[in-house]
């Protein structure tokens, strides 16, 4: 994954979205190595988010969704290490989770997978975007745009992080740079 | 300057003479575990970077514990314990806990112990996030994806960066009343699910030397959900003789220097702890017990690597003896030994088994994480619709033991059996 613009339909959940919300524990089953069990992975994402989230993530009949940038607020990806949380985001078309802080076993199989950037934003924007809302996110300037509104809001530097999920994860960053 | 206990185990896995918090360093795996649920991936992302016909890194070091969608019909699951066995063969990999034959254990945060995979001063990885209860013996023991386990695999390292200390300090005699998953309740409840992100928590103290290593094992053990990287208490004679008893390997002990550094040190006596349970639909949800005796409850599940050893057991069984449950009771071993343990551990000159049958609760389910991660539909004491289930497990979001309509409320196997005999959120009268 190496683009420097992401543009797309915003999605706002609240705080402490854990792994069963992301990817309920009945699809576990299902392997993300095996590409159809992948895009299977990727039609069940957010699936485990409560009723009281009126749109849906992914529409009925399809396999992907419609929003390529989350926008999440505290400790987004707390509970399980299963991989199958960002793989399944990934698998339905989300580019970025841009979150005011994450878990630390979500954040770090972002990386090491490359499926996602997970980005944490200098201010909450969650109560400035709303679900289907267009945005702009500038991977180089490290700065999100409202689309109807035109206002830019900063990001926090990825660091060294996102080097490796632009080379697509640990195992092609460790290559590029003779690790392994 | 000194260092902390996970400080000084990284460092020798990384062959440092010091290391500080915020390091990236690359550290020598001593064991990776992984299980049904993530072993298939790991094994894909392995093959693929590696190769068809690529070899594990030491055959000794990669456990395979099958242990979460095991008594299930569905298709899938088989065919994951199956993808599996095949690779073990190919392996030829040491331990395998297979399914369906006599090596079968269970749960494999209780199995690595009690097989003597875990011991002090070792750097532990798994696929799993509740990795981090091997901490309670005194080494460095983390959850990873697939991908970074895919890695461990095939070169028996990886890249990490060395958590900052978090201290909690424990001193005093609890409760009757009162136990380890009560503390660790109290202590997320204090610091939030995300009050310990990135880090290493450990515990200390005259009230955490005094518990078993089972009960330091449900501390560690909850340590993610407070974003914890790791948790860890050192090991002391208690550690030593458990480990001796399990494995002739050596091992080295590493404590905390006096003058380490921590991002924050918490002091509680164990005088003033109560029964605790947490509520939906978050572990730092915390309410004494007393504050929440009104909540009705329909199931109540006595279980899992946090709560289904067997001192969990015991303490539900001391409850339960000579008393009726009112609501649907289910009782999951951990594994199979601390399946035997039912029929060989006695209170009140009976055994545990006999008291739970006696005090009507369901028939026993073979070991496995069976509902503790609700899983297929026809798993053993899933909550399928509307129920609010009182459990010894660890993790209460929306969904967790199944229905997205269900509750799951955490509590010790004192409250979780005290609460099956009333129908109401009770702590246990002694
Ligand atoms: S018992 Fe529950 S928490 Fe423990 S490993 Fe199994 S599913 Fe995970």
């Amino acid at each position: 994954m190496s683009q420097s613009i992401i543009k797309g339909k915003v999605f706002v959940v609240g705080d402490n979205i854990d792994t069963d919300q992301i990817i309920p524990a009945q699809y576990l089953n299902l392997v993300p190595t095996i590409p159809e069990e992948y895009i299977k992975l990727g039609s069940y994402a957010m699936c485990g988010l409560p009723d009281n989230y009126s749109t849906r993530f992914i529409k009925d009949g399809e396999v992907t969704t419609e929003y390529s940038i989350i926008v999440g607020g505290n400790n987004f990806g707390c509970g399980s290490s299963r991989e199958h949380a960002p793989v399944a985001l990934g698998g339905s078309g989300v580019k970025a989770v841009i979150a005011n802080s994450f878990a630390r076993i979500f954040f770090r199989n972002c990386i090491a997978t490359g499926e996602l950037y997970p980005i944490e934003p200098e201010e909450a924007l969650t109560s400035i975007f709303k679900t289907g809302d267009e945005a702009e996110f500038d991977l180089e300037k490290m700065t999100i745009t409202a689309v109807n509104s035109g206002k830019v809001y900063k990001l926090k530097s990825m660091g060294d992080v996102r080097k490796v999920i632009d080379s697509g994860g640990i195992f092609e960053y460790a290559r590029k740079t003779d690790m392994i | 300057m000194g260092m902390t206990i996970t400080e000084k185990i990284l460092a020798k896995a990384a062959g440092k003479e010091e290391v500080l918090p915020g390091d990236n360093i690359w550290v020598n795996a001593n064991v990776l575990m992984t299980h049904d649920v993530c072993g298939p991936g790991t094994i894909g992302v392995f093959k693929r970077e590696f190769g068809e016909d690529a070899k594990v890194w030491d055959k000794d070091s990669v456990i395979i514990i099958p242990d979460h969608y095991i008594f299930t019909e569905d298709e899938k699951c088989h065919r994951n314990v199956d993808a599996l066995s095949v690779f073990v063969k190919e392996q030829g990999l040491t331990y395998f806990y297979e399914p369906g034959t006599d090596t079968y254990s269970g749960v494999c945060h209780v199995t690595l112990p009690e097989k003597g995979h875990c011991r002090p001063g070792e750097v532990l990885f798994g696929t799993d996030s509740h990795t981090c209860t091997h901490g309670a013996l005194g080494e460095f023991s983390t959850g990873i994806g697939n991908t970074d386990a895919g890695f461990v695999m095939g070169t028996g390292k990886l890249l990490i960066k060395v958590p900052e200390s978090i201290k909690f300090i424990i001193d005093g005699k609890l409760s009757a009343n009162v136990s380890a998953k009560d503390i660790i309740l109290k202590i997320i409840g204090d610091v939030g699910v995300d009050g310990a992100t990135y880090c290493a928590m450990e515990f200390a103290g005259s009230t955490i030397d005094a518990l078993s290593i089972e009960e330091r094992m449900t501390i560690c053990n909850m340590a993610i959900e407070a974003g914890g990287k790791s948790g860890i208490i050192a090991a002391d004679a208690k550690t030593i003789d458990y480990v001796q008893s399990k494995t002739d390997k050596p091992f080295e002990c590493f404590e905390s220097d006096g003058d380490a550094k921590y991002r924050a040190v918490y002091n509680y006596r164990a005088e003033d702890l109560k029964p605790v349970v947490a509520m939906p639909y978050s572990p730092d949800n915390v309410k004494p017990v007393s504050e929440v005796t009104d909540s009705k409850i329909d199931r109540s599940y006595i279980g899992s690597c946090t709560g289904g050893k067997i001192v969990d057991f015991i303490m539900a069984a001391k409850v339960l003896s000579g008393n009726k449950v009112k609501v649907p009771t289910f009782i999951v071993p951990a594994t199979v030994e601390v399946e035997t343990a039912l029929v060989t551990e006695m209170v009140d000159g009976k055994t545990l088994r006999a008291i739970f049958e006696d005090a009507g609760c369901e028939p026993i389910a073979p070991p496995s994480c069976a509902a503790c991660l609700g899983g297929p539909l026809d798993t053993f004491g899933r909550c399928n619709t509307t129920e609010i289930c009182i459990s010894t497990t660890n993790r209460n979001f929306p969904g967790r033991m199944g229905s997205k309509d269900s509750q799951t409320i955490l509590a010790s196997p004192l409250t979780a059996a005290a609460s099956a005999l009333t129908g109401y959120i009770t702590a246990y009268e002694c």
